[in-house]
């Protein structure tokens, strides 16, 4: 946005007694007062100070959420007509500051103690043990590894989406259908997929897939070697999901202008070099949106790893998340794996920034 | 073919074989994808009517190598045979079936109101938090999604332990409502844009406020746009695992956790984990074979102006 004013425009003759005024401020620090004094009285009770207490801490949250909408009301209260304006994002913020930096401070402060679910004495600060801990773990640089080999496919994934994006939008019948049924794998759940798929089809005794591989007189193994298993990963992955990036790319097929391409054949050019010479960098900005987007879903990949192979053999299709899922799961240990899972946001918010440097003078929309 | 009398130039012919070898080449591979596609689901689906035997012969087809059996659908307490009376493998499924449904329903539609109303801000008003300005507030919203969850799963554990949150459906709709709220700005933003504001410039003419230029002139045009974004957040939603698994454990366990605790064990029952996966697939393979519009309209919303 570059203009200073709002867009739409509103003149209010606004006229906001005093009294309204300390009415809405004393609302806001009265219910913050009542919150922070609630949760004081309960981190006393926690430690043993104070009897009088609740059992959990419902009560704080309902505190909190008290102090939300009064925070909310008094917007409206105080500043009329402008706080309603707030009042559009007012909430959306509250609620993911709340969910997000509140949760994500706390994490950093348990991913510096030796906190195990399963010892009684419970969070200990540790300093940098945890630290020193990361930097011995072969385990979670084999899984850092693994990631950038599942980045480095979705170069694939994009030349398999893109040649799919180019077929429906070719002249062909049933378009519709076409195009609902290459998007049915994105609609299946990764779990439903690791069984469909990794357990079941490529099962080596009865499954379709080992049978015709049989047939075809080799031997199949899917997940006993490291390399063929981390294929299979990256295939199921794949498969789920080519039709996100099949569908942002057919949105923007579907978007160019008929007439350069007319104007390029008129010129007499071949099939592939008007795609080469005109398709292409024009699609440019909406593939590397596609595959941006793609990139930062990849980041999460985890669901079908742990249901089909759980990081094995040997920590070959280990993700990142799923390691640190087996690390909790298996040894409780909530403050080791919170220190990995903050180095990897960090590692991740570097690598997307970097990313988003390098690629946007390639995302901007050609006017 | 030389007895015709009219016949086409040499060149034209070529032509004419080029264009046939495209219309191959085309529909050849769109076959072949469709197979990719759908052999997957088709092979669960009949498995899931599958002995034993079936399954070890690798009969594929229907009523031609191996006959249909309820047998899978049973285990779940879904077959003609079952059906009217009390299985208590019915309603551990239907449980499951139904914590899916509310926490997929209730988080979307919490994201797309709460979502919408931002969007709408962002796109009509100027603000000032602090430093903040617009396209930063917009940023701090759309950079949620490469948060990746393991970061919050473990202090979510923690923290709804104390609140005592820990497997109950609240908590799951409070995080799947941050994970999809990102993309429903993205989408809403866009749509948002696209309305023009003279619109509601001529509702505030005629006596709206801002809150009523927005509910009465503005929502019924961006609806396609909301029930894009709300459709796209309930498949993201419904297929979750990570969260689930993590903070759920008898009571709030959703099908995704429910598909997967079964893989587990040993000795794997085809047809029953057939059943399973088919009736936790089909409700979205419905959603997109009737809906198919509004996901491509909400996906790519983003990617084009």
């Amino acid at each position: 946005m570059t203009s200073d004013g709002d867009l739409l425009h509103t003149v209010t003759a606004e006229n906001i007694s005093d009294s309204r005024k300390r009415l809405g401020k004393l609302l806001v620090w009265g219910t913050a007062a009542l919150f922070l004094m609630l949760a004081l009285l309960q981190a006393l009770h926690e430690a043993g100070r104070v009897s009088a207490g609740f059992e959990t801490w419902r009560p704080v949250l309902y505190a909190y959420m008290l102090w939300a909408t009064s925070l909310c009301v008094a917007q409206v209260i105080v500043n009329g007509e402008k706080g309603k304006r707030t009042l559009f994002v007012l909430p959306a913020a509250l609620f993911v500051i709340s969910l997000v930096v509140f949760p994500l401070l706390f994490a950093l402060y348990i991913s510096f103690t030796d906190w195990n679910l399963a010892s009684p004495t419970g969070p200990q600060p540790n300093g940098w043990d945890n630290m020193a801990q990361m930097w011995n773990d072969g385990f979670y640089w084999n899984a850092l590894k693994n990631m950038v080999y599942y980045v480095l496919a979705v170069s694939v994934e994009y030349v398999i989406a893109f040649g799919l994006a180019l077929l429906l939008n070719a002249q062909i019948r049933a378009r519709k259908f076409f195009r609902v049924v290459f998007l049915l794998p994105l609609m299946l759940s990764p779990v439903a997929v690791s069984w469909m798929i990794g357990k079941s089809m490529l099962e080596v005794r009865f499954g379709p897939i080992s049978r015709i591989i049989r047939e075809l007189g080799g031997e199949p193994s899917f997940f006993s070697n490291p390399e063929i298993a981390r294929f299979m990963i990256m295939a199921m992955d794949a498969w789920t999901f080519i039709p996100f990036m099949m569908i942002m790319l057919l949105a923007g097929l579907q978007a160019l202008p008929k007439e350069v391409i007319e104007a390029s054949k008129v010129d007499g050019a071949t099939g592939w070099q008007s795609f080469k010479e005109v398709i292409f960098p024009l699609m440019l900005p909406v593939s590397v949106t596609a595959i941006v987007i793609r990139i930062i879903f990849k980041l999460k990949l985890a669901d079908i790893i742990i249901n089909v192979t759980s990081g094995g053999p040997g920590g070959a299709t280990d993700s990142v998340t799923s390691f640190i899922f087996r690390e909790y799961r298996d040894r409780s240990n909530v403050g080791y794996g919170t220190l990995l899972a903050i180095i990897y946001l960090v590692l991740i918010v570097i690598f997307v920034t970097a990313l988003l440097k390098l690629v946007s003078r390639w995302m901007e929309r050609p006017a | 073919m030389s007895d015709a009398i009219f016949k086409d130039h040499d060149a034209d012919r070529r032509v004419k074989a080029k264009w046939w070898a495209s219309r191959v080449a085309i529909y050849g591979a769109l076959l072949v994808w469709t197979v990719i596609c759908l052999f997957p689901i088709y092979w669960t689906i009949t498995t899931s009517f599958k002995l034993a035997p079936d399954v070890m012969k690798g009969n594929i087809v229907p009523w031609w190598d191996f006959t249909p059996r309820w047998k899978g659908w049973e285990s779940i307490g879904i077959s003609p045979r079952l059906i009217g009376e009390v299985s208590t493998v019915r309603e551990e499924f239907l449980k499951r079936f139904w914590n899916s449904a509310v926490v997929a329903i209730s988080a979307s539609t919490l994201a797309v109101v709460l979502g919408s109303l931002a969007a709408y801000g962002l796109s009509r008003f100027n603000y000032r938090f602090g430093f903040m300005r617009n396209s930063d507030i917009s940023f701090f919203f759309l950079s949620q999604m490469i948060l990746p969850p393991v970061v919050l799963a473990l202090p979510f554990l923690v923290l709804y332990k104390s609140l005592a949150l820990l497997d109950s459906r609240i908590g799951l709709i409070l995080l799947y409502t941050l994970m999809v709220l990102p993309i429903v700005i993205w989408i809403m933003r866009d749509q948002f844009q696209g309305i023009p504001v003279e619109l509601e410039e001529a509702a505030l003419v005629d006596g709206l406020g801002i809150w009523g230029a927005f509910l009465q002139i503005v929502l019924p045009i961006a609806l396609p746009g909301m029930v894009a974004a709300f459709i796209l957040s309930l498949v993201l939603c419904w297929n979750e695992y990570f969260f689930a698994a993590l903070l759920t454990a008898t009571n709030a366990t959703t099908l995704p956790v429910m598909v997967a605790s079964q893989t587990g064990s040993q000795g794997i029952n085809w047809w029953s984990m057939a059943a399973l996966s088919s009736a936790a697939i089909l409700p979205l393979i419905i959603v997109a074979i009737f809906l198919e519009k509004y996901i491509v309209k909400g996906m790519a919303a983003g990617a084009v102006k």
